[in-house]
């Protein structure tokens, strides 16, 4: 299993007083929303649909810019920083995309390797990583198949080695769990423990509030784009 | 795993790329012809001009002691020992009367009083000015009047600047449609590979990364249908040749092997501005995927 480097900061993720609106006479999606998450912490980030959770991680991730207040990841202000920073800081990251944003044209095996080859990786050096990752999440014997061959929970499985692979300080996930059963729900939560306590940050975009009830981590929880619990 | 290799980022071959590759393809192909076109318009305009320079026609009015084939004769006679002349013909009356009877019929020639008429071939090189040629023929005591076709020369050079103008204009035509629908159709392939482009960036892939990706890949694409295109064109262009004998199937827009040269810009000219194209819609997509949303 890969092992991240640990963040040199003390808050991977700090949001302050940010809202959100898409277009110029959009709703606001997200509404003074200010948190800290501290390097190394496990977050779960809760609420119903619609509540803003996939917008959150978008901000962090560099999806999209605040529309007011600002957001910092890893100590650097994201509205602030050149392209070139914005793609070594994306490098430090791995993201769970909810429809998993899987490449069609490439192999499962491919798919997984895909950040360590934008980084420069020789194959080589990365072969028997990615191998070794796919047999953990139940992928060894599909790393020849193609995302459209796969099922639901596969595709998942692929999405999150995709997503931990180059061993990110940070982890964000939206909805990891939703299409696969429970006893891999537990499975793909343990890979996500197993990382945090190598060092890595992570925060995972979930409904289901039985699963964050079982896992004992914080949460912060999203009503109608304003923070409710977990509040610094 | 051990003879892995990475596939391709980008896929080997979809729909949309065979449409692009047709398009350019055929824009080429238009481009290089109308530049084959013109090249050819204009040799021709150089021949009718040059052939009109070397040539004089004289009108002799005979005395009345003499017929007009032999003031003719005479007038051919000075005429050739002048510096600049080549050769001299007097047209004597059957030779008109042959040259007129498709247009005129038999029956009216033998009374139609018919100009004494002497062909003069000219040095092309140094060809002997009009006024040399009426002066040697009234120090000869001859009554002519020096035709040296300046006035057709005239028209013939506007009739073919004209058509010259027309080829350039279309080849102009053909090769900015094929310039904008390198770039258009560039842009929309690149459109709809947007979630590609997305993913990539959000895996850590640089700007530039992206950026060389997709702008090798469609210069490559535009390079070889420009290829394509050119290949077309100079097919054509051989059969117009090969087919027509000396004459061409062309002669009045005489195409030559040398015209081939122009279809060499055509890959070269279609990859760079695919290349560009693509350089300035990826640039636009990956700062979209990260736009400043509305503040306020």
């Amino acid at each position: 299993m890969p092992s991240p480097a640990a963040a040199p900061t003390s808050s991977a993720v700090r949001f302050d007083s940010v809202g959100l609106r898409y277009g110029a006479d959009g709703p606001e999606v997200l509404r003074d929303v200010g948190f800290t998450l501290p390097a190394g912490s496990f977050h779960f980030l809760t609420g119903a649909s619609g509540a803003g959770k996939s917008s959150l991680l978008r901000l962090i991730y560099m999806g999209a810019a605040p529309s007011r207040g600002s957001v910092s990841v890893f100590g650097q202000d994201t509205t602030r920083i050149t392209p070139a920073d914005r793609t070594s800081m994306r490098r430090r990251m791995g993201v769970v995309f909810h429809d998993f944003r899987l490449v069609d044209h490439m192999t499962a095996f491919d798919n997984a390797a895909l950040p360590l080859r934008v980084a420069g990786q020789k194959p080589r050096a990365y072969i028997e990583d990615v191998q070794e990752l796919l047999s953990w999440v139940g992928l060894g014997t599909r790393t020849s198949s193609y995302p459209p061959a796969l099922s639901a929970g596969e595709k998942q499985r692929l999405a999150i080695a995709r997503a931990v692979v180059g061993r990110p300080w940070l982890i964000l996930a939206d909805e990891p769990t939703g299409a696969v059963d429970d006893d891999m729900a537990v499975r793909i939560l343990r890979l996500f423990v197993e990382l945090n306590r190598l060092g890595a940050t992570v925060l995972i975009a979930t409904h289901d509030r039985e699963l964050v009830g079982r896992s004992g981590m914080p949460s912060l929880h999203l009503e109608r784009g304003r923070l409710t619990e977990g509040q610094p | 795993m051990s003879a892995y290799r990475p596939g391709p980022l980008l896929p080997a071959g979809e729909g949309r790329d065979a449409a692009l590759f047709t398009v350019v393809a055929i824009l080429c192909f238009l481009a290089v012809f109308g530049a084959m076109a013109a090249a050819a318009a204009d040799r021709a305009a150089a021949g009718w001009s040059r052939s009109m320079a070397a040539e004089a026609t004289v009108q002799v009015n005979p005395r009345p002691d003499e017929s007009g084939d032999q003031a003719a004769a005479r007038a051919a006679e000075v005429l050739a020992g002048v510096p600049g002349v080549v050769e001299t013909e007097a047209l004597e009356r059957a030779e008109a009367e042959r040259l007129l009877r498709p247009w005129l019929g038999e029956s009216i020639l033998p009374d139609l009083p018919l100009p004494h008429l002497v062909v003069v071939r000219l040095d092309e090189a140094q060809p002997a000015p009009p006024e040399t040629l009426s002066r040697a023929l009234a120090e000869a005591g001859l009554d002519a009047r020096v035709d040296d076709h300046s006035v057709w020369r005239a028209d013939v050079g506007r009739a073919a600047l004209t058509a010259q103008a027309a080829a350039i204009g279309l080849a102009v035509l053909a090769a900015l449609a094929a310039a904008a629908s390198v770039i258009f159709a560039s842009r929309a392939a690149l459109q709809a590979r947007h979630e590609m482009v997305e993913v990539l960036s959000l895996t850590g892939a640089t700007d530039s990364f992206i950026t060389n990706l997709f702008q090798s890949r469609f210069a490559w694409l535009a390079a070889v249908a420009g290829a394509a295109g050119a290949l077309a064109a100079c097919g054509l262009l051989a059969a117009l040749v090969l087919g027509g004998g000396d004459q061409g199937l062309t002669p009045a827009l005489p195409f030559d092997w040398s015209d081939i040269i122009l279809a060499a810009p055509a890959p070269l000219l279609a990859a760079g501005l695919a290349a560009l194209a693509a350089r300035l819609t990826v640039g636009r997509l990956l700062r979209v995927a990260y736009r400043t949303e509305t503040r306020g």
